[in-house]
């Protein structure tokens, strides 16, 4: 069921980000800070993981769950030590998704030449 | 076009700009938004494909499982870039393939690619990230000024 779920919910996400772009015409790199900023506030509001929950992968694969990574991070590290947690833990939870990235951009300039 | 900014322009562009608007193509909103949907569904998909693999062989929970399932689909992004295979699926989906981590994963695979022939540290290192950098931005901000109001209502608002 979790299946279903996940297509639903991810492919619901990738359809206001579709919105976003051809009735607000917003570019790309608008709309998608846009989405980190909202699963940001959704993990504020503490709505975030019972949506993983729900739907598994669904919200974890689109860029929100970026938002929603950043905010877990801080208050982990806020409810161990304070205010200061805040800043230091921020990237604690979200490391993954910006290391792959680097870490697989680098390797692709290596690999792969870029196409006239 | 916004009035104020034409109201701005000498006449000949003004009229241009309204020529321009009656001439431009409407967008397929709505076929748009069904090739998002399947698209960005899919992606999503195999996403859970890959975090419920985790799940079983690697003892990650529902909640961990999130971060090796991102990493793994950007590296599947990196070989579809690498081939130029994600660019042309980007042109059918839309937003189908920008909003998924893989999205992201492409903008920074594909400009490490691309700027490879300016060397690899001015070029590769210093524009990688360009594409990908106000997600980041702004993501870490939105996120320190939130966790930072939630912990400030925790500690002395007593939530």
């Amino acid at each position: 069921m979790i299946f279903f779920w996940a297509f639903v919910i991810g492919g619901i996400i990738c359809v206001i980000g579709q919105i976003m772009f051809d009735v607000f015409k917003l570019n790309p790199g608008q709309t998608l800070t846009i989405l980190v900023i909202a699963g940001a506030v959704l993990d504020g509001l503490g709505l975030y993981e019972p949506l993983i929950d729900f739907a598994g992968a669904g919200v974890t694969v689109p860029i929100t769950s970026f938002g929603n990574q950043l905010v877990h991070g801080a208050m982990q590290e806020a409810e161990k030590h304070g205010l200061i947690g805040v800043v230091t833990g921020m990237f604690e939870v979200t490391s993954a998704g910006i290391s792959a990235a680097i870490i697989f951009g680098v390797i692709g300039a290596i690999l792969f030449k870029p196409k006239g | 076009m916004a009035d104020k900014k034409k109201k701005n322009l000498p006449p000949d562009a003004q009229e241009y700009q309204t020529f321009h608007d009656k001439r431009e193509v409407k967008r397929p909103i709505l076929k748009n938004c069904i090739k998002a949907f399947l698209v960005g569904g899919f992606i999503c998909f195999i996403g859970q494909l890959i975090t419920t693999f985790y799940i079983y062989f690697f003892n990650f929970t529902e909640q961990t499982a999130g971060s090796p399932t991102v990493a793994t689909l950007i590296f599947i992004t990196m070989l579809l870039t690498g081939f130029g295979v994600y660019d042309r699926i980007g042109q059918f989906a839309g937003a189908g393939t920008a909003v998924p981590v893989t999205g992201f994963g492409n903008a920074v695979i594909s400009s490490a690619i691309e700027y490879r022939t300016e060397g690899f540290i001015l070029g590769v290192g210093s524009n990688m990230l360009k594409l990908a950098g106000p997600v980041i931005v702004y993501g870490v901000f939105s996120a320190f000024v939130i966790a930072l109001i939630k912990t400030i209502l925790i500690q002395w608002g007593g939530l």
